[in-house]
């Protein structure tokens, strides 16, 4: 008998003679209290994202590469990894060059094993896209591809993340209603609530723990 | 000036250990002051009582639809998994599921192994199992890096390295890792940060735990504030996740609750900084993610469990940690006192499970029966009915058929001879009256010593007149 025959054979004994118990998910409770005007989405995520060391900022969608720019600057970053073949990705190039700005470009092109080495310990920034926001628990949500891979997120102390202010949802249950996730998930689906940070010595509250040390979000205005 | 015991290395029983951790100032400080801030947080993050009481009986309810099904999900995650490209796989033992991991590992021809937080892989010894076979297994969690660095075991489920202080970890760093002595927090974490990202780089294999396995998707959920589980999962070529049966839940929808349930009662955020949620290996066009995952599902005791209706119940922990951060047993002794992967009110009813009685039992007595613990568990665990019946489960005869892994742990004929005679004592007047006659009459002879009890009291010495007595004495006078 294998392994696995042996435990569900025991679990089903277990079982004989019951049924199983009726889905009585009541989703008001993980709605109701989390439901928010729409003007006051983005304050709410603001302020928790906030809250835990994430810089944001409010922009159009003009202004932002610029923005990028200033806070490598500022920061004195020498490069920034992103994505040619987004929409976002075209527009940074565009400004990028108009504007001659001085970090370099970098882009994930080739297989992590290919330069797993540089992408570990030299680049300085990243930006990516998010697929949207939930303003319930201040969290983006990452939907990693072959554009914008899985350690673009990670590796960078510096992550900046686009969002669209028209795509942040009141809760993960209107998120996962929304985008129909039950329906196919991608390798790897994403909620991001801040840099990443570690409270194990003495729960002293630490950041930059194996992940970015920083996260800028970018709420890009519609107008 | 520390004068902290080496908990680890006592290896005598739960009280011996118990004698050592409460002299321990260092220690009862250190765990004082971590479960103060650890109850306030959760409570900070459940502002509404009514909120969180329907969101517990939710989180029972998801649970216990989940249990009720359990060999259907498995089959139907199994299912979803593969089909997702995930390689799944059973063990019965913490034997078999480390000849698994091993096997997976040796196919890679694989010697280095970083690894996410994992309670399973410490009930499993991991660690030392690839060890002996020249297999670097190194934690990345901070506080189980700390804990591993200096040959311990994590004292809390949530916070492994709990009963350390910054001077304690600077120490450790300085001696171990050959850096400057530091006792700045921020330092000490990039210490470690530095460290382990070039493990990260070189590991040929990546461990990790699941916090909620989905059957609807072929999901395996993961939270963490770290980001070392995202790495553990995403850099090395390979991910292995290792993971109790009891997991699975049904649906994507039913995390939502149990998700938010999980994250406020541990740490009192509305959400960890990571949610990962894995469904597959690298595919064609991606650039990155292990180009294998495989799970391995772990039974050890579980199924055990499940086996009893009531004790059933245990699985329904999603490992928050509360009950310990709750717990007026587990705060004054700290984790190490327990011996066993577990600690705590939740380390009481499962371990025994899991090792059986013989090896944990004094285990089910370790507890006042406060309650404190089943008054927070997200899931709604009634610990305390739990620590009871496993009691009665600890004492019963052979031929009382005791249902859990070496029931009749505490079992003893003279105990039992004993209460006999107590219940002959009390159901029977004329006795009744003798004993009391001769109790008081032969007061000075009282046995001195008295077990347990005149360990810390002196022994208690009949009255030299019994409340019978006096109260008869009383009424006569009042007839007068």
């Amino acid at each position: 008998m294998s392994a696995r025959s042996n435990i569900l054979n025991k679990l089903r004994a277990g079982l004989a003679g019951t049924s199983p118990r009726p889905d009585d998910f009541d989703e008001s409770l993980v709605t109701r209290p989390w439901q928010y005007a729409p003007e006051d989405r983005i304050t709410r995520l603001r302020s928790l994202m906030e809250a835990v060391h994430t810089e944001v900022h409010q922009l159009t969608r003009a202004e932002w590469p610029a923005r990028v720019q200033l806070l490598l600057e500022q920061r004195g970053l020498s490069n920034l990894l992103y994505a040619p073949g987004t929409e976002h990705g075209r527009q940074l190039a565009e400004h990028w060059r108009h504007s001659a700005a001085k970090p370099d470009l970098l882009v994930y092109d080739r297989p992590v094993e290919d330069w797993k080495e540089e992408l570990f310990w030299n680049v300085d920034a990243s930006i990516t896209g998010t697929v949207g926001g939930i303003a319930a628990t201040g969290s983006l949500v990452l939907w990693p591809d072959r554009h914008e891979p899985r350690l673009m997120s990670l590796l960078p102390p510096l992550h900046i993340a686009l969002l669209r202010a028209s795509e942040v949802e009141d809760n993960l249950y209107g998120m996962m209603q929304k985008q129909n996730w039950s329906a196919g998930l991608p390798t790897n689906l994403l909620l991001v609530s801040g840099p990443s940070k570690t409270a194990d010595i003495e729960q002293v509250l630490a950041y930059g723990a194996h992940g970015p040390k920083e996260l800028v979000v970018l709420i890009l205005e519609d107008a | 000036m520390s004068q902290r015991i080496p908990v680890t290395e006592l290896t005598d029983s739960f009280r011996g250990r118990a004698v050592g951790a409460l002299a321990d100032n260092q220690l009862r400080t250190n765990f004082r002051v971590a479960m103060d801030s650890l109850m306030k947080k959760r409570a900070d993050a459940f502002p509404d009582e009514e909120e969180r009481e329907g969101l517990r009986e939710l989180g029972n309810h998801i649970k216990a639809r989940a249990l009720s099904r359990l060999p259907d999900l498995l089959e139907q995650l199994e299912a979803k998994l593969t089909a997702n490209g995930v390689h799944v796989h059973w063990a019965e033992t913490t034997e078999d599921a480390n000849r698994i991991v091993h096997s997976i590992i040796e196919a890679q021809k694989g010697t280095q192994v970083v690894k996410g937080k994992s309670m399973v892989s410490e009930e499993m010894e991991m660690n030392d199992f690839l060890a002996e076979r020249n297999i670097e297994c190194l934690e990345s969690d901070m506080g189980e890096y700390i804990v591993q660095l200096d040959g311990e075991k994590p004292s809390h489920i949530i916070m492994p390295a709990i009963h350390k202080n910054r001077f304690q970890v600077a120490k450790l760093f300085h001696d171990k890792l050959g850096v400057d002595e530091t006792e700045d927090v921020n330092e000490l974490i990039q210490i470690g940060r530095r460290t382990l990202r070039q493990k990260f780089l070189e590991a040929d294999v990546g461990v990790s735990g699941v916090n909620f396995a989905i059957a609807e998707t072929g999901t395996l959920l993961l939270v963490e504030n770290e980001g070392n589980g995202r790495m553990s999962t995403t850099a090395p070529p390979v991910h292995i996740a290792v993971t109790g049966i009891e997991k699975v839940v049904e649906n994507l929808r039913d995390v939502v609750p149990l998700l938010s349930l999980l994250t406020r009662s541990a740490l009192g955020q509305p959400i960890t900084t990571y949610v990962n949620m894995i469904s597959g290996p690298r595919k064609a066009d991606e650039l990155d993610g292990p180009e294998e995952v495989h799970l391995v599902l772990l039974d050890n005791g579980r199924s055990g469990a499940f086996a009893d209706a009531q004790l059933r119940q245990t699985l329904n922990c999603i490992r928050c940690g509360a009950c310990m951060n709750h717990c007026p047993v587990y705060t004054r002794v700290g984790g190490h006192t327990y011996g066993e992967v577990y600690p705590g009110p939740i380390g009481k009813i499962i371990t025994p499970h899991m090792v059986g009685l013989h090896k944990v039992p004094d285990h089910p007595s370790a507890s006042s029966l406060c309650g404190a613990c089943g008054e927070v568990c997200p899931v709604k665990i009634p610990i305390p009915e739990m620590l009871q019946r496993l009691r009665q489960e600890n004492v019963k005869s052979p031929a009382e058929h005791p249902k859990v892994k070496d029931g009749g742990a505490k079992y003893s004929r003279k105990e039992r001879a004993l209460w006999r005679f107590w219940v002959t004592l009390n159901t029977s007047p004329g006795f009744y009256r003798l004993f009391l006659w001769a109790a008081t009459r032969f007061r000075k002879l009282a046995p001195k010593n008295v077990g347990p009890w005149t360990e810390n009291h002196t022994a208690p010495v009949p009255a030299r007149r019994s409340l019978h007595d006096l109260a008869k004495a009383h009424l006569n006078q009042g007839d007068r």
